[in-house]
């Protein structure tokens, strides 16, 4: 069985833990809208923000060398536009690409290492999102777990057979990595197929229904306009210092 | 006494060409549990598909009075027929197990109060509770096998298909599967190769063959005509079993 290190940590027992999806995700939305708006404070913000979410990965207790590290894995993708923007003679906004995307990032990887995907599916879905993208979203989610065990059955059997997954992905041997995408796909495509006659066979009519969800208490709304006041207020003093 | 299922000259050929049921008459009786052997490819799980409405071939499949072939009774046929697939990764696909199992009871239209007691009753009765909040993957394949059972009952059928239930579970797994099918009330259609489970669960037995229904009869008999277990291995190999 394998699992997903966020999907671990999501089942953790903090107070962040504990708080309901849509007050975290008011948090993250106000976060990253105070940040997203930020301009010629942005380097001192960030800094501020930096602190205040690594207290944050601290107090749910994640830790907090890996919650840093994997935050930035938007680094790659805003790379390539920041290195635009810094040839285009504008190093500030690079800098500014920079920090911007992973904070949001790290604030995002927060919200999804403090709520198991059940809970966030279903308060984004009570916050207005479509329901049709949560479920493609579920359904990928959950699937990604049986589609990594049979690519890691055929890495074991690529192994078995050539001592070395290694040779699959040799310039030489790239069609044989193909081959073994296809089939890796053709497989996904089955068990899509499966799951749709278990859908079917259990009465399925094209509308996903959802059993009750938990109650949106006052210490969530507590949790909000914390998030609220500790946000906006640590901007507010980062400008008036500047 | 009429029977629970009554299938006529049920023929089916699949868009390659392939015939995959060539005129099966079958009957499924209140309380009795019958084992569906044959080779694979043989029409057995094609077969089952056409119990629960999931395919649709040429002749007759009526369940508890109602033909399957019409589309506004498949509501009410696939509440009657519970049908539990081999592979329980396709049949768990709720982010959490008790809203899997509550899955079926709400697609019935069931207020959502009602469908998670049905819910937590179901999990409950095959000794899954515990796992109500745990996602569907977190679970051994024994677990999963039995949420999916609980998936099923939940709806509270009145027959349980259930195709290749041992297969993927280690020994002890399969016998407190057994266990628990055997202490289920409903009339069961097992499609399976596992001799013993059949032995212990199964009144009468079909064996399939190039999509007919070759032989029927009690479970040692069909077993001993077609040699489908490996008795006949051990004669040969001076017994190394």
């Amino acid at each position: 069985m394998h699992h997903v290190v966020l999907d671990r940590w999501s089942r953790g027992a903090s107070a962040l833990h504990r708080r309901d999806a849509r007050a975290k995700t008011l948090a993250v939305l106000v976060f990253l809208i105070a940040l997203a708006t930020a301009q010629r404070s942005f380097v001192a913000l960030s800094a501020c923000y930096f602190v205040i979410l690594a207290a944050v990965v601290v107090a749910a207790g994640l830790p907090l060398g890996s919650a840093l590290k994997r935050a930035s894995v938007v680094l790659p993708f805003t790379a390539v536009f920041a290195a635009i923007s810094l040839a285009a003679g504008e190093p500030m906004r690079a800098a500014s690409l920079i920090a911007k995307s992973y904070l949001s990032a790290l604030a995002v990887l927060i919200l999804v290492s403090t709520t198991p995907l059940p809970e966030l599916l279903r308060g984004l879905e009570r916050m207005g999102v479509p329901r049709y993208l949560l479920m493609v979203t579920q359904f990928l989610y959950r699937y990604l777990f049986v589609i990594s065990e049979e690519a890691q059955h055929m890495r074991a059997a690529a192994q078995a057979k050539s001592g070395s997954i290694r040779v699959l992905f040799n310039r030489s041997k790239f069609g044989a990595a193909a081959g073994a995408l296809g089939v890796l796909f053709a497989r996904s495509y089955g068990h899509a197929e499966g799951i749709h006659q278990a859908m079917l066979a259990r009465g399925f009519q094209g509308t996903f229904r959802t059993l009750a969800a938990r109650a949106f208490n006052k210490a969530d709304a507590a949790f909000v306009m914390a998030a609220l006041i500790v946000l906006v207020g640590a901007r507010a003093a980062v400008e008036a210092w500047i | 006494m009429q029977p629970l299922i009554e299938v006529r000259d049920l023929r089916f050929r699949y868009d390659d060409g392939t015939t995959a049921l060539d005129g099966i008459d079958f009957d499924l009786f209140p309380g009795e549990t019958v084992a569906v052997f044959g080779a694979n490819g043989s029409g057995k799980t094609t077969f089952v598909l056409h119990l629960n409405g999931l395919l649709t071939g040429e002749g007759s499949v009526t369940v508890c009075g109602m033909p399957v072939n019409k589309g506004e009774n498949l509501t009410r046929v696939r509440q009657k027929v519970g049908l539990v697939f081999q592979d329980s990764d396709n049949q768990l696909f709720m982010p959490s197990v008790l809203e899997d199992v509550a899955f079926g009871p709400l697609n019935l239209g069931l207020e959502r109060d009602d469908a998670e007691a049905r819910a937590r009753a179901a999990l409950d009765e095959v000794g899954m509770a515990h796992a109500w909040g745990k996602a569907p993957y977190h679970l051994s394949a024994g677990e999963k096998k039995r949420v999916a059972i609980a998936g099923i009952l939940a709806m509270q059928p009145e027959i349980l298909i259930l195709d290749e239930p041992t297969t993927f579970l280690d020994p002890p797994g399969q016998n407190a599967l057994i266990e628990l099918l055997d202490r289920l009330p409903q009339a069961k259609i097992l499609v399976t190769h596992d001799v013993d489970c059949a032995r212990v669960l199964a009144s009468r037995a079909v064996f399939f063959e190039k999509g007919r229904i070759a032989a029927e009869g009690s479970v040692e008999e069909v077993v001993a005509r077609f040699q489908w277990d490996r008795t006949a291995l051990k004669r040969s190999a001076g017994s190394p079993f």
